[in-house]
């Protein structure tokens, strides 16, 4: 499981496997958004109607949402509330925790209902904690091989300042 | 903490701005929104009370450029200042890379700015962080008002391990990018140590 203060690295590879999976998800559960999102509020993947959509606001959001109910979950001796669910006139959003850090967020409307999107989302859960699990080992790997360093090593201070030019 | 992604090749880093209520946290964030050009900035969000006090956090993403082909995002959160807000502070410092303490200048707010960074520090470490380890820096905030405590009086209370400070006057402006680019500069630096 991803620690809370380990730093959060995505592969292409990892990637395009969440890509697939999120998409099965928005089509097996007649969903219009799905997102993932890291719970310090980075947008990690979006997929489904997201053009007139402000991802990078709903992901900051959510993890505040996601922070805060877990902050009253301890107040009362939970562990973290693990399903949020927001009902609205039109639009509903699901949203669930996976693996302990990672926030997936289904927004569906009345061609869905919460049962099917409750059902999908545990299947799809399961399979997406694979897939960061794996992210966390290689990403372990990756600090340990010196084959291939990162390319952040190799910053001078001339490309941080050209950044504010 | 910080994001790397190398499938959109993207660094996104959180930054939070920490001080003692009224010290001008927002008004950093708001004058950095207002100068910043559309297409580098997000919506900035505010979850305020209705007398425009920070309630939970405001949040301002912004778009910096590019580092080695990697773009580089900045996340930049405020916390509430309000003493009371204590367990919305902690929430917020979750993943956090770099911290901006604003310090209110004046004289009558002296004690608060030193009860505010003890309060950073506590609530720092309950997070598992040790704040003489993490991206820091001060502004001293308000230079413009007539009752304030010099800097130097204010710099050998708050900094005593002289991490970059800066003065400021948030209000229009004075130190607000400068204050930014000092604590983006640790941020990116400390990424360079870890790679």
């Amino acid at each position: 499981m991803l620690g809370p203060q380990s730093s959060l690295v995505m592969y292409d590879e990892e990637y395009q496997r969440i890509l697939l999976l999120l998409e099965r998800l928005l089509r097996e559960s007649n969903s219009k958004v799905i997102f993932l999102v890291d719970k310090n509020g980075q947008l990690i993947a979006a997929t489904g109607e997201t053009a007139n959509l402000d991802t990078t606001s709903l992901a900051s959001l959510t993890a505040g949402n996601i922070a805060a109910t877990g902050g009253l979950a301890k107040l009362i001796g939970e562990k973290e509330f693990s399903i949020l669910f927001h009902e609205g006139e039109k639009d509903n959003i699901h949203i669930s925790i996976i693996g302990g850090r990672v926030i997936l967020v289904v927004i569906f409307d009345q061609r869905s209902s919460l049962g099917l999107v409750r059902l999908r989302v545990k299947k799809a859960s399961n399979e997406l904690a694979v897939v960061f699990e794996d992210l966390v080992s290689k990403t372990e790997q990756q600090a340990v091989s010196s084959s291939a360093p990162s390319p952040f090593a190799e910053i001078t201070d001339d490309d941080i300042d050209n950044l504010f030019n | 903490m910080s994001f790397i992604n190398y499938a959109s090749r993207e660094i996104n880093c959180k930054i939070v701005y920490y001080g003692p209520g009224l010290c001008g946290k927002t008004t950093n964030l708001q004058f950095i929104y207002n100068k910043t050009a559309e297409e580098s900035k997000g919506k900035m969000i505010s979850l305020a009370t209705e007398t425009e006090r920070t309630l939970f956090f405001d949040f301002l993403p912004l778009a910096l450029g590019e580092i080695r082909g990697f773009k580089t995002r900045f996340h930049l959160y405020t916390v509430p200042g309000q003493v009371f807000y204590d367990a919305s502070r902690k929430l917020i410092l979750k993943g956090v890379d770099g911290v901006v303490f604003v310090a209110d200048s004046q004289e009558e707010r002296f004690d608060a700015n030193i009860e505010s960074l003890e309060n950073l520090k506590d609530n720092l470490e309950e997070q598992g962080f040790d704040l003489e380890k993490l991206p820091f820096v001060i502004q001293y905030n308000k230079r413009d008002l007539p009752n304030v405590s010099s800097v130097e009086e204010l710099s050998n209370l708050l900094n005593p391990r002289k991490v970059p400070e800066l003065e400021g006057c948030a209000m229009s402006g004075e130190g607000v990018f400068e204050t930014l680019k000092a604590v983006a500069k640790l941020v990116l630096n400390d990424l360079k140590k870890a790679g």
